[in-house]
């Protein structure tokens, strides 16, 4: 912990404010048996095989698995975002009563942006480079709620700003006089313009340097507390997800196989899979020999039979290769997919 | 390493054929431009065997015989259709016919040269300039953007009213002059962004020289490139050779549908009526440049991210 | 006392400037210098974000680019001003693993050919079934086998299966260092584990030193054992890795480690963190000490000189900082 002797600003937060309701009211986001498949001349491939989650008021759950698991997929469905050769097969996304998957393209608009705000991977490059910032978020504002007088307007930004951390100044600023931390808090501030209930955030901070990864971080956490908004956070950096997240779902090979709050993750991963990602993280804490594990080993076109994760796992039994196990609430709030427990 | 092999066996089982040069190159705009192309070439092979060329001559056919299916119009002196020469002939005795198999591939033949020439050019220019960078490349990057400002056909009228005598080789050699700076400069393009790949970098540190790394690794990819320019230039030339030959500034002594243009224009055939002189020139014309125009399509889309890697996962 | 293996000596490398242009230079490295001892291997981090100047010394010490000032030595031979032949034997003897383990595969060839080139280009092998052993071999070490991979084409490998290839090419020489550049940051979490297993086992089996250049110092410290930690050009601190992050003393490298997250949600980051007023405008300081205008500790004297290195732990564990200036600290001249 640095303490400052300048006049710098500081930010207080307290980070470990979690509010986690269980009951149903309190449920933002009911997502049902989720399906997303991609053509392709040898046949479908199954991006998204039926994930089924609930995202709570005001908590932040974390999407985590490596690449090609089918994340970013599900996040894009989630808006109906998916582009051809892909297409939503099935399910159903429930925002505060409505079902995404059922409204025609005139209301989908009237809920995307206002309702669920996305931050995309890489959001940081795709600011465009000849505007400046205080255009681009007016641009946000104004293509959902209509012209705004301009002295309001200005008013509103400029409190967007003050919300993620960035000084008065870059709302005159064009995005290539920003570096990688800031622009990227641009964006953020671009999501929460309209007041959202649920913010997607596609691997915010991938792309940023250690120091500033944290500041974004903070940010995020800011956010969600000053404004009570729910979010999806989509990464493969555990150790920041423990750092930020109330709950964490794993997806693998497009199937969600455990969904547990952080503490209880971590320190009892029930899942396979989730031990053997725990297990790979390397931290700067502890020197400690490596565990090695493999990469994704089927063909996203024909899975095998039963349970999703058989080919690589160490404690497979008979029933795994025919059965798939189901999500199953093992615990309270902790969910697993696995027969090692579906004797209980 | 159990679980590696699995996912090798896997794809390799079910028979998935992942050669990836199947199925790019059958685009359907290529393969139709490259058959209309063939055509033309055939007519050269097989022309002669079915049809006396040798009518392609002055004087060896009965003169202004229109095409057997078309109606005599009265009062323009034209013979009867005859069988013998189904395509009509025209004031000088050609059979019309025996002209297009003669002449078609020729002007296709003029293109080819000098686009030929052209993309060697380009090539060898384009390559240094890239990859030296530099004063070599100030010097080449100068020369191919002033000849491109250089009115092509202004010039070539010039020079061709000074040739004593013009034959298609030498017509080719006239116009691989300003066929050069276009390849040079997408080539040149090219080579720039190619040179700070990773794999070029990994060549360089495998040993490989200047000439390997420009050959060897960075021409190979830009096979489907280099092929589109090949065509777009083919086209082009036959376009500025047809436009010398429409003035007269073509050669004499072999047919070609430039020519044959020149002569009908001159011969007033426009006003006589007599469409079928300069009208199967133009037919076949275009079928030509409707071929390469389909082939060079067709190489842009092949070219394009579909097998720059973007198969990656 | 042997020659030692890498030498860098007060390397210095400015972008830009030039007579006429002095107000766009960037110093990309200042006066950097290190030392790689022949023997045992050894494994030497360079931690840095982006604009420490990493990418640029990996670059110098590989020959891609030539330095403003100062020598890298390797074995004692300046490696500037070689003819084709010298630049050759070189290659033999440094190679280097890259970050993108896409791009470094001409997509016009099957896989094989990046050992098909090193085959050739070296000599390494007279017939073609010697070059197939090798091959086999290097493989091997990697834990992948020829029959499934060779005949390839890139883009049906996964990145993971890629970067191991790119190992096995650059172990195919036998040579004495190994530049890795970010090898790890672009392939999944599950798999760097097993590259970073790999480059292990090739120091100490092989005797392969590491120069290992990286921005994760979560991986540095589980395979590290000298440390230099660059801030935009000059080393804010070095020594031994366990020492460095475990005790880190320079105020970035203290700010930097605090920073990095912790898997462990009951270990969260410290609820204050400091916003200093300039922190992201890439400032770049004319003289003294370039982390000026984020350090909480600044003090006028920063501004003046770039701070040498201060021994914090004998030459084991060493800072530039003022903070320790009642030290000895390299080239001072009265010390014992």
């Amino acid at each position: 912990m640095i303490e400052t002797q300048d006049a710098a600003r500081r930010v207080q937060l307290d980070a470990t404010t979690t509010q986690r309701p269980n009951n149903q009211d309190n449920v933002v986001l009911q997502v049902r048996d989720l399906r997303v498949h991609y053509s392709t001349p040898s046949g479908d491939v199954i991006a998204v095989n039926g994930i089924t989650f609930d995202v709570y008021q005001g908590e932040l759950i974390g999407l985590v698995g490596e690449s090609g698991c089918g994340k970013t997929t599900a996040a894009m469905a989630l808006l109906r975002l998916v582009q051809p050769p892909g297409r939503i097969l099935d399910g159903q996304v429930v925002i505060n009563g409505t079902d995404l998957l059922s409204l025609n393209e005139q209301e989908l608009r009237q809920v995307r942006w206002r309702e669920l705000a996305l931050i995309p991977q890489g959001a940081m490059n795709s600011l465009n480079p000849v505007m400046r910032i205080k255009n681009q978020i007016a641009d946000g504002i104004e293509t959902h709620e209509g012209k705004q007088p301009p002295a309001a307007l200005k008013e509103r930004i400029l409190k967007l700003l003050t919300m993620v951390g960035l000084p008065g100044r870059v709302y005159n600023m064009y995005p290539h006089e920003l570096s990688g931390g800031m622009k990227q808090r641009v964006c953020i501030a671009m999501a929460i313009a309209l007041n959202p209930s649920l913010i997607i955030a596609d691997e915010p901070t991938s792309a940023l340097d250690v120091i500033v990864q944290r500041i974004v971080a903070q940010t995020l956490l800011d956010v969600k507390k000053r404004l009570g908004v729910s979010m999806i956070l989509i990464g493969h950096d555990m150790g920041l997800l423990a750092q930020l997240v109330d709950r964490i779902a794993v997806m693998y090979a497009g199937n969600i196989v455990e969904i547990a709050p952080v503490k209880e993750i971590f320190a009892e991963p029930l899942h396979p899979y989730t031990q053997l990602l725990i297990a790979s993280i390397p931290s700067v804490k502890e020197r400690k020999p490596l565990v090695i594990t493999g990469g994704l080993t089927h063909d996203l076109r024909n899975p095998p039979p039963g349970c999703i994760f058989q080919l690589r796992c160490p404690y497979v039994m008979d029933i795994c290769r025919q059965v798939t196990p189901p999500l199953r609430e093992l615990r309270p709030n902790h969910y697993v997919a696995c027969h090692l427990y579906e004797q209980e | 390493m159990a679980t590696i092999t699995a996912e090798q066996s896997d794809l390799e089982k079910k028979g998935i054929d992942l050669n990836r040069w199947d199925s790019p190159w059958l685009n359907p705009k290529f393969v139709i431009g490259a058959f209309m192309i063939l055509l033309v070439v055939l007519i050269e092979i097989i022309g002669p065997v079915f049809w006396d060329v040798s009518m392609a001559n002055t004087a060896s056919a009965p003169l202004n015989l229109p095409p057997v299916w078309a109606e005599v119009t009265p009062g323009f002196g034209f013979g009867q259709p005859d069988l013998a020469h189904p395509l009509g002939t025209e004031s000088n005795g050609r059979d019309m016919l025996a002209l297009l198999i003669a002449a078609t591939p020729r002007s296709l033949r003029v293109g080819l040269i000098a686009a030929g020439i052209g993309m060697t050019v380009g090539i060898i220019l384009g390559f240094t300039a890239g990859f030296l960078g530099g004063w070599v490349d100030n010097l080449i990057r100068i020369l191919s953007d002033a000849f491109i400002t250089i009115p092509a056909l202004a010039v070539l009228i010039v020079i061709s009213a000074f040739v004593r005598q013009i034959t298609i080789e030498n017509m080719a050699l006239l116009l691989a002059l300003f066929a050069w700076p276009g390849p040079t400069r997408l080539i040149r393009a090219q080579v720039l962004s190619m040179r700070e790949h990773g794999y070029v970098r990994m060549a360089r540190l495998s040993g490989a020289s200047s000439l390997d790394i420009m050959f060897k690794e960075m021409m190979p990819n830009l096979l489907p490139y280099l092929a589109a320019s090949f065509t777009g230039n083919v086209s082009i030339n036959i376009l500025a050779a047809t436009s010398l030959e429409a003035l007269g500034l073509g050669p004499t002594r072999v047919p070609t549908l430039g020519m044959t243009i020149f002569y009908a224009i001159r011969a007033a055939a426009i006003l006589r009526g007599m469409w079928w002189w300069w009208g199967f020139p133009i037919l076949m014309l275009t079928v030509i440049f409707v071929g390469l125009f389909l082939m060079t399509v067709g190489l842009d889309e092949i070219a394009n991210p579909r097998l720059r890697g973007a198969q990656a996962q | 006392m042997s020659q030692p293996l890498l030498e860098i000596r007060d390397a210095t490398k400015v972008y830009g400037g030039g007579f006429f242009q002095s107000s766009h230079q960037v110093v990309a490295l200042q006066n950097f210098n290190l030392t790689i001892p022949a023997k045992p291997a050894k494994l030497t981090t360079i931690a840095g974000e982006s604009g420490s100047g990493k990418t640029t010394l990996a670059n110098a010490v590989l020959g891609f680019i030539g330095l403003t000032s100062g020598q890298i030595l390797f074995q004692g031979h300046d490696i500037a001003g070689l003819d084709r032949q010298q630049v050759l034997a070189y290659r033999r003897q440094v190679q280097a693993v890259f970050q993108d383990p896409y791009a470094v595969y001409n997509p016009f060839y099957r896989v094989k050919h990046i050992f098909d080139l090193v085959i050739r280009n070296f000599k390494l092998a007279q017939k073609k079934q010697e070059a197939r052993d090798m091959i086999e071999e290097a493989l091997q070490v990697v834990g992948m086998r020829g029959e499934e991979v060779l005949e390839k084409y890139p883009h049906q490998l996964s990145g993971g299966q890629r970067q191991r290839m790119m190992v096995a090419r650059a172990y195919l020489l036998k040579p004495s260092l190994i530049v890795a550049d970010e090898p790890c940051s672009m392939v999944d979490a599950s798999l760097r584990a097993m590259l970073l297993d790999i480059m292990m086992r090739l120091r100490d089996e092989y005797n392969i030193s590491f120069l290992y250049i990286t921005h994760d110092l979560s991986t540095a410290y589980q395979v590290g054992d000298e440390i230099y930690l660059l801030y935009q050009g000059a080393v804010a601190e070095t020594g031994d890795t366990v020492k460095v992050i475990e005790n880190p003393k320079h105020p970035y490298v203290q700010a930097l480690i605090d920073s990095v997250p912790v898997p462990d949600p009951t270990q969260k980051w410290g609820t204050d963190i400091v916003l200093p007023d300039e922190e992201e405008l890439r400032i770049q300081v004319d003289s003294g000490c370039r982390f000026y205008p984020r350090c909480p500790y600044r003090m006028d004297r920063c501004l003046v000189k770039q701070p040498p290195l201060y021994h914090i732990d004998g030459a084991d564990h060493r800072a530039a900082c003022y903070l320790y200036d009642d030290r000895p600290y390299d080239g001072d001249l009265s010390a014992p």
